[in-house]
C-alpha cells in the first residue's frame, strides 16, 4: 500500500491534501447558497443582485454538448460551492498571520509566501479553494498605483472599477459555465494597471483545490489602462482523488489604448490516474478585449494537467491596429482529454492575430485543437496567421484539428498551417545512441517541438514548464 | 575491448550475419569492407543496440555481455556510432542536443557537467578543426543539413564525446574529396592507444587517409578474408568477386 502511494506520488507530486478545518456553504446550488457566498465575502448588494441575475439566467440554460470529450453528467446539487480554511475566514491582514499550515502547503508547491523568502520579482496571490489566503508585494505595487488583490477585496474596495468591467467581456448570459461562474464565483485575482504604468514585476496567482466534493469557481479580472503593461501568470494544482472535481473559471482581460496584457498559464491540475480515474474537469472561459487602439493581448498556455481541459482563451480585437496572440501547448497522456484552442474576433481595422498551437498526445489520450478566426466586415486589412502542430506518441492516442474561419472582408489575409507528426523509433534510437534514455529523449524532442511556445513564457517559469513537459509524458514510451 | 564470437543475426527470417567473429584490441583500427547487403550495417546496428534483429552468439565489450546492455548505457560506456543516415530531429537545437548528450555521458563517467560557456568553448574549438560553420550548430539537429554537413556533424559529436569504441557506418559515402580529408583528419586525431575504431566502408579511398591495422572482407554475413591495408587496394582493383568464391 505504502509502495503504491509512493508510486502514485511520483506520478503527480502535487497530489497531497492539506488537513485543515474548513467552513463550507451547505451543499447544493440555490439562492441561499449564493447569498451565503455573497454574505461571507461581505459583498455590497449590487454584487449579490448581479449573482442572482446570473442564477436566474442559468435556470434557462443548458450545458453545452458539442465538445469532443464527453463526461458523465455532473450533479450540480451534490457539490459544495464554497469551502475555505477556517483560519482564513477573515482574511489575515499581514502574512505573519496566515495559518502556518497554508504557508506550508504553498511552500510544498514551490510558492514561498513568507516575507523573507518571497520569489524575487514576482508578486503572488495565493487562492486556496474558495478564498485568497495571501498576496505578496502589495505595498510595493500600491506605490505605483497598481491594484493587485483578491477579487472579493476589489468588490469591496474598488466597486467603481469592478462594476464597470466585471462581465463586460464575458457577459453573465454568455453560456452555461460562464453563467454558473457568475452566480457562484468565489475568488480569484483583480488587477488594475493605471495609465502609463509598466508593472515592474510579474503578477501571479496560484490556485489550489484542496477540499473534496468542491467546485472551484475562479474569477479573475485584469484591466490595463491606457499605455500600460502587465505580465500575469497563473499556476494551479489539486490533490489526487478518485472523484472528478470541477474548476469552472472566468477570466476577463481589458486592454485600453496602447496597453498590453501578457497572460500565461501553467495548468497542472490533477490529471487522474493511469486508468483515467479522477482528475479535474477544467472548464474555463477566458476572454480578453483589445478595447483601445494599438492594444495587445497575448495568451500563453501550457496545459499538462486535468482529466478534461475545455477552454478557448480568446481575443476580441476591437481597437484599430490591435493585436491578439495565442500560444498553446496542450499535453494529454494516459486517458486525458483536451478540447482547446482560441477565438480571434477581428472587429477593428488593421488588427492582427497569431495562433501557435502545439498538441501532444500519448497513451490513450485525445487532443483536439478547435479555433475560430472571424473577420468582420469592418475589419479592413485584418491579418491572421495560424499554425497547429500535433505530435503523436504511440498508436492509441488521437489528435484533431478543427479550424473555423469566417471572413466577411475581402481585404483580409488569413493563413493556416497544420502538421501532424509522430516521434519516430529512428529519432529515439539516435538519442539513445548519444547516451540519453527514453524519457530524456522524449523530453528533448517534445521540448523542441514546443519551443516556440515555451519561449513566450516569463523566464522564471519557462524552466519549470520545460520540466513539467517532460514529467507529464513520463512512462508514455515503452 | 570487443570480442564477437559466432554472431548470427536475422531480420524477418532473413539471415544477415552468420557465425561472424571479430576481436578488436584497444588502439586498433579495423575496417570492414564488403558488397552491398553483406551485413556491414547490420553489424553496426547490433553493436549499437538497434532493435528488430534476432541475434545469436556472443559479444563481449570490456568483458561484459554487450547484448544485454541498454542502448543508452552502451553509449555512456563509450560506444559511438557515426550514423550512415543521421536522423533529423526538428525543433531540437544541434548545440543543445550535443550538450545534453555530453553532460549525460560525463555524468556517467563521474566527470563534472559542463556549463554553457565551457561547452561553447569546446564546440568552437572542435568545430573549427572540422571546418564546420558555427551557424549550423544553432540550427535544428540535422534538419536541412547537406549530406556533408550531416557527416561532419557526426564526426564533431565523436570528437566531443570522446568514445572508446567508434563505429563509422559508411561515413565516407557521399563526401567530396575535401570533406573526406577533413573527416579523416578528425578520425586520425582521435586515434590513441586506448581507443578503437571499426570503420565500415564501400570504398578503398577512405583508406588513403586512414591507415587501418586490419581489413576484413565481409561476404554473405561472414568474414571471408582478413588482411592488412593492402588488401583494400587489391579489392579496389579486382572487386569482391574473387573473395566471394571462397
Amino acid at each position: 500500500m505504502k509502495q503504491q502511494e509512493l508510486e502514485k506520488s511520483k506520478e503527480y507530486k502535487y497530489g497531497f491534501t492539506t488537513d485543515i478545518e474548513n467552513i463550507k456553504a451547505p451543499k447544493g446550488l440555490n439562492e441561499d447558497v449564493i447569498k451565503f457566498i455573497s454574505n461571507i465575502k461581505k459583498e455590497p448588494k449590487w454584487m449579490l443582485d448581479w449573482r442572482l441575475k446570473a442564477f436566474k439566467r442559468l435556470k434557462n440554460l443548458k450545458e453545452p454538448n458539442w465538445q469532443k470529450p464527453k463526461y458523465p453528467k455532473i450533479d450540480y446539487q451534490d457539490l459544495y460551492y464554497y469551502s475555505a480554511p477556517k483560519s482564513a475566514a477573515d482574511k489575515p491582514k499581514s502574512l505573519d498571520e496566515v495559518d502556518p499550515k497554508l504557508i506550508e502547503t504553498y511552500k510544498k508547491l514551490g510558492i514561498p509566501l513568507q516575507e523573507q523568502k518571497k520569489l524575487s520579482g514576482i508578486a503572488v496571490d495565493a487562492v486556496f479553494d474558495s478564498v485568497s489566503v495571501a498576496t505578496t508585494f502589495k505595498e510595493e505595487l500600491t506605490k505605483k498605483g497598481i491594484i493587485f488583490c483578491p477579487i472579493s477585496e476589489a468588490i469591496r474596495n474598488h466597486p467603481e472599477l469592478v462594476k464597470k468591467y466585471l462581465g463586460s467581456v464575458i457577459p453573465i448570459t454568455d453560456h452555461y459555465f460562464a453563467t454558473l461562474n457568475s452566480a457562484v464565483f468565489t475568488d480569484g485575482s483583480f488587477v488594475y494597471i493605471p495609465e502609463g504604468v509598466r508593472c515592474p514585476m510579474e503578477l501571479s496567482t496560484y490556485f489550489r483545490i484542496n477540499a473534496s466534493e468542491t467546485g472551484q469557481f475562479e474569477r479573475t479580472l485584469i484591466i490595463a489602462d491606457k499605455g500600460s503593461y502587465v505580465s500575469y501568470l497563473e499556476g494551479c494544482s489539486a490533490p489526487m482523488r478518485d472523484e472528478n472535481q470541477l474548476h469552472a473559471a472566468n477570466v476577463e482581460l481589458v486592454a485600453l489604448d496602447d496597453a498590453e496584457i501578457k497572460y500565461s498559464t501553467v495548468q497542472n491540475w490533477y490529471p487522474g490516474d493511469k486508468d483515467g480515474k479522477g482528475g479535474i474537469y477544467n472548464f474555463v472561459t477566458k476572454r480578453g478585449i483589445c478595447k483601445g487602439k494599438n492594444s495587445k493581448i497575448s495568451w500563453t498556455q501550457v496545459e499538462t494537467g486535468s482529466a478534461i481541459t475545455w477552454k478557448y482563451p480568446s481575443c476580441i480585437l476591437q481597437g484599430d491596429n490591435s493585436v491578439g496572440e495565442f500560444y498553446s501547448i496542450a499535453i494529454t497522456n494516459n486517458h486525458q482529454k483536451a478540447d482547446t484552442g482560441t477565438k480571434m474576433i477581428h472587429l477593428g481595422k488593421n488588427t492582427k492575430s497569431k495562433i501557435i498551437s502545439k498538441g501532444i498526445s500519448a497513451g490513450f489520450a485525445d487532443n483536439t485543437y478547435r479555433g475560430l478566426v472571424r473577420i468582420s466586415s469592418k475589419a479592413n486589412k485584418a491579418r491572421n496567421y495560424t499554425q497547429c502542430d500535433s505530435l503523436l506518441m504511440g498508436n492509441k492516442c488521437g489528435a484533431h484539428t478543427i479550424p473555423y474561419i469566417e471572413n466577411k472582408n475581402s481585404t483580409a489575409n488569413i493563413e493556416h498551417e497544420a502538421t501532424t507528426s509522430k516521434i519516430s523509433e529512428e529519432q529515439l534510437f539516435y538519442c539513445n545512441q548519444r547516451g540519453l534514455n527514453q524519457e530524456e529523449a522524449v523530453s528533448l524532442i517534445v521540448n523542441g517541438f514546443c519551443k516556440e511556445v515555451l519561449q513566450q513564457l516569463p523566464m522564471e517559469f519557462a524552466v519549470e514548464a520545460q520540466k513539467l513537459v517532460g514529467i507529464s509524458l513520463e512512462g508514455s514510451v515503452g | 575491448m570487443l570480442n564477437i564470437s559466432n554472431l548470427s543475426a536475422s531480420i524477418d527470417d532473413k539471415n544477415i550475419l552468420r557465425n561472424f567473429n571479430l576481436k578488436i584490441k584497444p588502439g586498433e583500427v579495423h575496417t570492414i569492407m564488403g558488397p552491398n547487403g553483406s551485413g556491414k550495417s547490420t553489424l553496426a546496428n547490433i553493436l549499437s543496440g538497434r532493435k528488430g534483429y534476432k541475434v545469436e552468439g556472443q559479444v563481449f565489450y570490456e568483458g561484459k555481455n554487450l547484448l544485454e546492455i541498454p542502448i543508452e548505457e552502451r553509449a555512456q560506456k563509450g560506444i559511438f556510432l557515426a550514423f550512415q543516415y543521421p536522423t533529423e530531429i526538428p525543433g531540437v537545437n544541434t548545440n543543445n542536443f550535443l550538450k545534453t548528450s555530453l553532460n549525460t555521458i560525463r555524468k556517467f563517467r563521474g566527470l563534472k557537467e559542463l556549463d554553457s560557456l565551457e561547452f561553447l568553448k569546446l564546440v568552437k574549438e572542435k568545430s573549427k578543426n572540422l571546418k564546420i560553420e558555427e551557424k549550423i550548430l544553432s540550427r535544428q539537429l540535422n534538419v536541412g543539413f547537406s549530406g556533408g554537413e550531416k557527416k561532419k556533424n557526426e564526426i564533431l559529436q565523436m570528437t566531443i564525446l570522446e568514445p572508446k569504441l567508434v563505429i563509422l557506418d559508411e561515413t565516407d559515402s557521399g563526401l567530396d574529396i575535401d570533406a573526406l580529408r577533413i573527416v579523416s583528419e578528425g578520425v586520425n586525431s582521435l586515434r590513441s592507444a586506448n581507443r578503437s575504431f571499426l570503420i565500415i566502408t564501400h570504398y578503398q579511398r577512405l583508406l588513403d587517409y586512414i591507415k587501418p591495422d586490419f581489413v576484413h572482407v565481409l561476404v554473405n554475413g561472414k568474414v571471408a578474408k582478413t588482411g592488412s591495408s593492402s588488401l583494400a587496394q587489391e579489392l579496389e582493383k579486382d572487386g569482391y568477386e574473387n573473395v566471394t568464391t571462397e
